[in-house]
């Protein structure tokens, strides 16, 4: 997607050359009295030395993982921990293929100074691609401890097995030795050229069994750290001058009056003002009082003219998927059908707003950041402050939800440039308002869907557009013999699109593109006059697809029944990384007051290996969930680069009285290699209600959020 | 100004030389070190922030630290006694109420106040109680069951 001038997108940045930070210096950080998290103090005194920072994965084993004198396994993983439940998932991994008890495996997440490489924690990408990694490198450490085990028992190899970290002969059970005592907390230094395979499925024990999270007892006693807890000694509470408008440039800021409350400390540095106090109460005090002036940058486009505006500026069309002849398909068709579908702008909007504490300590800077790329924004805050990453430690404590929002993290680079502008420990947390301002929006959506359908019930075309609001989930999944996906952008002469930063929101583009995609099908069943769950079977060709329909509908107890019903029954279905998603909604409309309830919802999903059902079960209830926000209040209210929207009050989340009864049911493909499990639900979520309003009602909603007053209104054409 | 304050602080005798007019939530953060109690939305909406005040709900972002005078503040950390979790945050627990982890103090101390009030509650009685803790995770479901499975709990120890 291309964005003009003040625009910030996530990018991941271009590859460098990396250092590392000597051992010394890191252990010094260790013993310096300030609260480190995830960074156990023996378990870095006992390695050999630290991991060697690359933009790559590394290679060695030892990168991965550490075997403690006491047995105690340490994985580590520059994965990160937002509620998504990879500290459980992958410490399953670590402890199935090492052949320990998952009590005994530690996790160590997004530390730059211990942990490996990693691109970020976004796109479902923790257990499908750096898990099989993991494995791999588990699966040499046990081969390797085996054999030492071998030498040092004198039993041969194949005489040999391994329960719970413990290395035993087979004929005699008084030769044994564990992990702990082979390793003794060093780093092992033997590798095996020919890499040993992972275990078959049929071998494993705590993969693919339902395990509770982890994290709970932490969460539930308040210990747990996230960025806001951290405490350094000195440390100051930054607020920083913001513009009243997005893009804004800043002409001059007058502090005298903030400067006459006792304490106040200044710091300033071109476009950055920042006030600094021991007290938080204090420094917001100030701020109000700080007279800035600003260029602004002025857009007509407000959240009632988007689409408009979408048309104008978005002039450049992209053929991304082409098969047969439009045109033919039209001939072929009985019923055209002609729609175009709307979804506003939507914040990520996470319990925890962006934070970041830093202090600069010599010549190195760390910096503890809810963020869910520790290691971009370690890059980003040594680009801008021009460091050496090397000089850049970044650690990622509990994040409170990030949900992709969380991958920019401008407070980072901003705490770390105050942080050495003052000297002083700094602590920067986003109030809401900040929060709803800085986020890396979803875009708003726009779908223009023609398509046919012939005498038999079968779909005879397909010309789908997608308007600025990404490709991703634009495939077309059903049979059709003649069908175009066209994804439309801001031309090279066009002005400029969106007026806020946009970025990746879960499942990025394929809620906007499912639900315009499966709202068209629930249009076209009933034109067809057959039941939809019938005329997608009759059009799928897709044995996975038709798998998970089949799924939830014996999940939600469906019945055929052509639509409107009346029953209030929505269906949608999609792919999202690589994962199979069908669901199944009952919905209750109040044709006097708009509002709408979702009464329960069923979800069926073949995401291949599946590494903790709990889990998942977690990921696919949160996804609904949350889901509910997009399809029926969530859209921000903004004028020009004037972000209106400011906190939860105008800003509806779901609730409590919302939450539908929800069940699900995930295919079982242990055989197959796992795919992604954070985000496939939530794609579903738009199509699934809209399609059961339809079927509720006979009105037909083509805008998201389905609002009270957007109910009423599309009643009246019923 | 400073003054100094007295208080019941979990459980125990508090006396603090601090500003009055500081907000509670900061306070119990950055002067007692109580960083269990959340900063979410800065405005009473989102309740990260819910504190117990003589067994009521609070939120204590919206409070400043000199209307605690004389009352009993009991925070995410003051729940466990002697080492054992509270009803309400083992049933968070073994249902696994929880995703993200931010909201769960909140959460925990809210429905402990409801608890108090309302011994057996229905599920429309914990979702009316729950209303206005918001959770962004989508941990809902969940939270409601382990409220019931706390409330039989609860009653069960008396």
């Amino acid at each position: 997607m291309k964005i003009k001038s003040n625009t910030r997108i996530v990018e991941p940045s271009s590859p460098k050359k990396q250092g590392l930070i000597p051992r010394r210096d890191f252990l010094k950080y260790l013993g310096g009295g300030v609260l480190i998290i995830f960074t156990p103090l023996e378990a870095c005194k006992n390695m050999a030395e630290p991991v060697r920072a690359t933009r790559s994965l590394p290679k060695d084993f030892n990168a991965f993982l550490h075997i403690s004198e006491d047995g105690i396994v340490t994985c580590f993983t520059g994965k990160i921990e937002m509620g998504q439940g990879t500290i459980t998932a992958l410490a399953q991994m670590m402890a199935d293929e090492l052949d320990v008890s998952i009590e005994n495996v530690k996790m160590v997440m997004g530390d730059t100074a211990l942990c490996p490489w990693d691109e970020g924690t976004w796109g479902s990408l923790s257990v499908r691609e750096f898990g099989p990694k993991m494995r791999e490198a588990a699966a040499e450490a046990r081969a390797v401890l085996i054999r030492m085990a071998s030498e040092q028992l004198k039993v041969p190899l194949a005489r040999l097995t391994v329960s719970n970290g413990i290395v035993t002969d087979k004929l005699d059970n008084s030769k044994a030795i564990g992990y702990a005592q082979l390793a003794k907390g060093k780093k092992i230094e033997k590798h095996l050229n020919e890499k040993p395979k992972v275990k078959e499925p049929s071998e494993f024990k705590i993969i693919g069994k339902p395990y509770n999270r982890t994290d709970s007892a932490l969460k539930v006693t308040g210990e747990a750290k996230y960025a806001g807890d951290i405490k350094i000694p000195g440390m100051m509470f930054a607020r920083i001058v913001r513009s009243p408008s997005y893009g804004a440039s800043l002409i001059s800021a007058d502090t005298t009056e903030a400067e006459k409350i006792p304490g106040i400390q200044v710091v300033r540095d071109n476009d950055l003002v920042a006030l600094l106090h021991l007290s938080r109460d204090k420094v917001d005090e100030a701020i109000v009082k700080v007279k800035a002036e600003f260029s602004q940058i002025e857009m007509s486009v407000t959240d009632k003219t988007v689409i408009d505006h979408y048309l104008k500026s978005a002039t450049k069309g992209n053929i991304i998927n082409s098969k047969g002849d439009i045109a033919a398909g039209l001939k072929l068709s009985d019923k055209i059908i002609d729609s175009e579908f709307y979804d506003g702008y939507v914040a990520h909007s996470p319990m925890e707003p962006h934070t970041a504490a830093a202090m600069i300590d010599g010549d190195i800077i760390t910096v503890w950041v809810s963020a869910q790329t520790p290691f971009l924004t370690r890059d980003a805050i040594a680009e801008k402050l021009n460091m050496p990453a090397e000089k850049v430690r970044v650690i990622v404590p509990f994040v409170g939800g990030g949900f992709g929002g969380k991958a920019d993290n401008p407070q980072a680079v901003e705490a770390a440039r105050i942080t050495k502008l003052s000297g002083k420990p700094v602590m920067l947390a986003y109030t809401r308002e900040e929060e709803f301002f800085y986020d890396t929006l979803r875009p708003a959506g726009l779908n223009r869907v023609k398509s046919g359908i012939d005498k038999d019930g079968k779909i005879s075309f397909w010309d789908f557009s997608v308007y600025c609001a990404g490709d991703r989930g634009s495939d077309t999944i059903y049979d059709v013999p003649h069908q175009k996906t066209t994804v439309f952008d801001q031309g090279e002469n066009d002005p400029q699109v969106h007026p806020f930063a946009i970025g990746p929101w879960r499942a990025p583009g394929n809620s906007n593109n499912t639900h315009a995609r499966e709202m068209q099908i629930c249009l076209m069943a009933a034109k067809a006059g057959m039941d939809p769950m019938e005329f997608r079977i009759r059009n799928l060709k897709d044995e996975k697809m038709i798998a998970v329909l089949e799924a939830v509908a014996d999940k939600f107890g469906y019945s055929p029944g052509k639509g409107p019903s009346g029953r209030g029954y929505g269906i949608a279905c999609g792919t999202d990384v690589d994962t199979w998603v069908a669901l199944m909604a009952e919905v209750k409309v109040d044709k006097n007051t708009g509002h709408i309830q979702v009464v329960r919802v069923s979800c069926a999903q073949d995401m291949g290996m599946c590494v903790n059902p709990q889990g998942t079960l977690l990921q696919i209830e949160g996804c609904i969930t949350m889901g509910m926000g997009y399809a029926l209040t969530e859209e921000l209210q903004f004028e020009g680069t004037k972000m209106i929207t400011q906190n939860f009050d105008t800003y509806e989340i779901p609730r409590f009285s919302w939450v539908p009864e929800i069940n699900a049911v995930i295919l079982d493909r242990m055989d197959q290699p796992p795919h992604g499990g954070g985000e496939p639900a939530i794609i579903c979520m738009g199509g699934v209600i809209a399609s059961a309003v339809f079927d509720a009602t006979g009105a037909t909603l083509y805008h998201m959020p389905i609002t009270p007053a957007r109910m009423l209104e599309a009643l009246k054409k019923v | 100004m400073k003054e100094t304050i007295t208080f019941q602080l979990n459980g125990k005798k508090t006396e603090a030389l601090i500003d009055s007019t500081q907000t509670l939530l900061w306070v119990l953060r950055n002067h007692f070190g109580l960083t269990g109690t959340k900063f979410g939305c800065g405005l009473g909406f989102c309740g990260s922030c819910t504190v117990l005040i003589d067994n009521e709900p609070v939120r204590s972002c919206q409070l400043s630290v000199g209307n605690v005078t004389g009352k009993k503040v009991v925070t995410i950390e003051g729940l466990a006694t002697d080492g054992k979790l509270h009803p309400v945050q083992k049933a968070f627990v073994e249902h696994d109420a929880l995703q993200c982890g931010y909201c769960t103090p909140g959460m925990i101390m809210n429905a402990t106040g409801l608890l108090l009030k309302n011994p057996s509650p229905t599920t429309e009685q914990i979702k009316e109680g729950m209303e206005e803790n918001l959770c962004r995770c989508g941990a809902h479901v969940r939270i409601i069951e382990a409220v019931h499975t706390a409330a039989k709990e609860m009653k069960g120890g008396r």
